[in-house]
């Protein structure tokens, strides 16, 4: 019963997002306050239903109600209570889902809290967005329908992929939503602008917190699947250009590039029509991911194996909305108002080339990801574009992106003057130059790029503290004052420097992680160990040690370094017997910011016919600062986020200041 | 001093772009085209590879069905296994994570490169739930052994 209201409620969300088109496009058309009212509540209703419906399939997940063919095929009565609610979002449909979920509820949110939107752009703001919610509701109804029953239930489900049972990855789908699917509002803002015919300063403001919320929702989301990837796998590796994970990947650089644009367009006037067009581009990447991962043209650990038919109707529902957006964008652009001018040495020049570097990367990938598909169907030939590529391509102008990074905030807007921003990196320069050549110098191997990496990290890292201290008057006042500025400044600073420094703490990691990591593998009996670098792994011994839903042998292992004991590691895998499929459980040990990260292989035959286990350990020097860096930039988006909130409430500002 | 730039400060500001974009247009296509032609790895079946002859120390990829009783595990972690499709079989020897799929009759895709003795130096093995490009054959034997296909498995009809 709970289940076809459910169902039920799914429909009654479609409808409500029709409404929602109807209501606000006439309550626009004839400046009608009540009907675009309408529409706005309707716009919530459809929220509020749709999360009834989730609550229902949920609901059917967590009582393991195997008459409905989704739970049948993706739950099992014995998994753990976490699991089961997270595999209601774990499979396409109930993924599409939760997809409409973020879809609605971004539109609600734009409804209720979008006062200070002038009325006719919000109106059709909401037309927009609740045309994007009623084709993927009604794809989501009529194709993907997650509470379809079974004529003949099973006894049990066919439980969901051992490797999805983890609580990154219950938590990794939410986020990433919310981040690919945050940025529809930003497309029906400029979709809204460009219909209204205006593009201008306060526009870039109403959309800058949207960009800037789904930028760090998807930072997050990203994150986590990554480091899901590096515990999960046992691969010890945290990235692999795989393209599922491109998918991701690009509508993040497209936001990254949007937030940098639309600071131009609001502080400025400048690049409107440049902003507009990533606004639409940043949606279009996320319809793009979903049609990429969804639609089985590529497969992958995280791709969802549908039926190619679902994927042509995603395939048209991104082309009709990107493609009439575009079209849309390439009628209205040459009306708009190019904005202020400004000189080469400015802060719009380096935004701006920001914008190209991000931009040209972006294609990069685009290219590496789509070349096997467009290859594949030309010659017929399979062939993969691996790491090596992207490491070619994408790194150099990443790498450039990294130098002129901490520029940008240092340069006044308008006309700015290179000669005192220098002076003020100069620390930063020494720092990161002396770290590169220590790099060269010390770690063996010798590696020169990793080394360049290492520079680049500590001189954005430094760069962005630089400018921080800069604006405070850092020993250039005294202390007192110093400190009444760091207090007095405004959120959106702090954001972009934690933001700036985020990057710099992932490149640390990532390129000293990648460079100077260390592995070895062996079997061992019990009481043997296994040398790596400076540790020493001893085998104490291998127990059989059973969960809720599996078999599992876990191992005892202790780490010593120079002879003492670190720490102590029980790496184990397990039986699935639901799915006939064996995982393995990384044992990960914190050592300050690195990992200690250790893998139990199988069980073979030693000498004697005495069991012996394949034991693999890796010393992944820095691996923390990769996973932190993202937090920290996502951290940075959000204190920047809290600040438009106080600048559009502007008694509550007064309010906290006293 | 510097009369040759257009007097209008919109055009100085568009050639201004222009000089920033495209050096990095330029290097962003160059960097692409060589990296399409260098970086890429053709994916073969042992019979492909027996077809197509890539040279030795060339990086692709191999994919197939592992050989029952093939596989020869070594006590410093080395693995030697030979894979098949219909018509040929490879050998493959590997230093490295199997990954937790990978067992007899499981098809895999290895990445490296052919030794001049014909033999096949994996660096990296992906059982089916990891890898990337499926050779149809090993995709479509395996479904019909009713191997595991994740979320696209065989669902009862709805």
């Amino acid at each position: 019963m709970i289940v076809e209201f459910g169902a039920f409620a799914m429909i009654l969300a479609l409808v409500l997002s029709v409404a929602q088109v109807g209501l606000s496009a006439v309550g626009r058309l004839r400046r009608s306050a009540l009907l675009a009212g309408a529409g706005e509540g309707a716009a919530l209703a459809g929220f509020g239903v749709l999360t009834l419906s989730f609550a229902a399939l949920i609901y059917a997940f967590v009582i393991s109600d195997f008459s409905v063919a989704n739970v049948a095929a993706n739950s099992h009565s014995e998994k753990p209570a976490l699991y089961r609610v997270s595999a209601a979002w774990g499979s396409h449909e109930g993924s599409m889902l939760l997809w409409n979920i973020a879809l609605t509820g971004f539109g609600a949110v734009l409804a209720w809290r979008g006062r200070a939107l002038p009325r006719d752009l919000k109106a059709s703001a909401l037309a927009v967005q609740g045309l994007i919610g009623t084709v993927f509701l009604a794809y989501t109804a009529l194709a993907s329908n997650p509470f379809v029953r079974l004529a003949d239930p099973p006894v049990e489900g066919r439980s969901l992929n051992p490797l999805l049972q983890d609580p990154a990855l219950a938590v990794h789908p939410p986020f990433l939503y919310a981040g690919y699917v945050g940025m529809s509002v930003v497309f029906s803002l400029a979709v809204a602008a460009l219909i209204e015919g205006r593009i201008d300063a306060a526009w870039a403001r109403w959309v800058r917190p949207w960009a800037l919320a789904a930028w760090s929702f998807l930072t997050v989301g990203i994150a986590l699947g990554s480091y899901w990837a590096y515990y999960e796998l046992g691969w010890g590796g945290w990235w692999f250009w795989d393209p599922v994970e491109n998918a991701s990947f690009m509508p993040w650089l497209v936001g990254a590039a949007l937030l940098h644009s639309a600071v131009v367009t609001e502080k400025r006037g400048a690049l409107p029509g440049w902003t507009v067009f990533l606004a639409i581009a940043a949606f279009s990447f996320s319809m793009l991911g979903a049609f990429l991962v969804r639609s089985g043209v590529l497969t992958s650990v995280h791709a969802f194996a549908v039926d190619p038919t679902r994927g042509v109707l995603l395939l048209a529902i991104l082309l009709v909305f990107s493609g009439s957006a575009f079209a849309l964008f390439a009628w209205r652009a040459p009306s708009l108002t190019p904005g202020g001018v400004f000189a080469p040495i400015s802060r719009e020049s380096a935004l701006v080339t920001n914008n190209i570097l991000l931009s040209a990367a972006t294609l990069t990938v685009l290219l590496g990801t789509l070349f096997p598909l467009i290859r594949e169907a030309v010659t017929g030939e399979a062939i993969s574009v691996g790491p090596p590529y992207f490491n070619l391509t994408f790194t150099p102008l990443m790498a450039l992106l990294c130098v002129v990074v901490p520029f940008g905030p240092l340069l006044a807007w308008k006309r700015g003057d290179l000669s005192p921003a220098v002076r003020a990196l100069l620390p930063a320069l020494v720092l990161g130059v002396a770290t590169g050549l220590a790099a060269l110098w010390l770690l063996t191997p010798r590696k020169a790029f990793a080394s360049l990496g290492l520079a680049l990290a500590v001189w954005l890292i430094v760069g962005a503290l630089t400018e921080a201290a800069q604006r405070i008057r850092l020993f250039k006042a005294p202390l007192a004052e110093s400190f009444r500025r760091l207090r007095g400044l405004p959120r959106g600073a702090w954001g972009a420097t934690l933001a700036h420094a985020g990057l710099g703490i992932f490149v640390l990691g990532a390129c000293f992680e990648t460079a100077w990591k260390m592995e070895a593998a062996q079997t061992l009996a019990p009481g043997q160990s296994l040398r790596l670098g400076a540790w020493e792994l001893v085998l104490k011994d291998v127990r059989r040690l059973d969960g809720p839903n599996y078999e599992a042998v876990t191992a005892r292992i202790t780490a010593l370094r120079d002879g003492r004991e670190v720490c102590a590691l029980s790496p184990s895998r397990r039986f699935y017997p639901a799915g006939g499929q064996t995982t393995s459980e990384v044992a990960i040990c914190s050592v300050d910011v690195s990992h200690l990260y250790v893998v139990l292989g199988e069980r073979r035959e030693g000498p004697g016919g005495k069991p012996v286990w394949l034991v693999r350990g890796y010393w992944n020097p820095l691996a923390v600062l990769i996973f932190a860096g993202p937090a920290v930039m996502a951290l940075g988006g959000l204190i920047s986020l809290t600040d438009r909130r106080l600048r559009l409430a502007p008694g509550r500002r007064r309010e906290a200041q006293t | 001093m510097t009369g040759w730039l257009p007097r209008s400060p919109r055009a100085r500001r568009r050639l201004t772009l222009l000089a920033v974009i495209a050096p990095i247009l330029a290097l962003a296509a160059g960097l692409t085209l060589w990296g399409l032609r260098d970086s890429i790895s053709y994916f073969y079946t042992p019979a492909q590879a027996d077809a197509a002859q890539p040279p030795a120390g060339r990086s692709v990829q191999l994919g197939g069905l592992v050989v029952d009783g093939s596989v020869l595990y070594h006590s410093d972690g080395r693995v030697e296994f030979s894979i098949r499709d219909n018509l040929a079989a490879d050998r493959i020897h590997y230093r490295g994570d199997l990954p937790d799929l990978f067992r007899e009759g499981q098809g895999i895709v290895a990445t490296g490169a052919f030794r001049a003795d014909g033999v096949f130096e994996a660096r990296q093995v992906l059982a089916k739930h990891d890898e990337t490009y499926m050779p149809k054959q090993v995709a479509d034997s395996l479904k019909a052994q009713g191997e595991w296909r994740g979320e696209g498995a065989p669902r009862t009809a709805p």
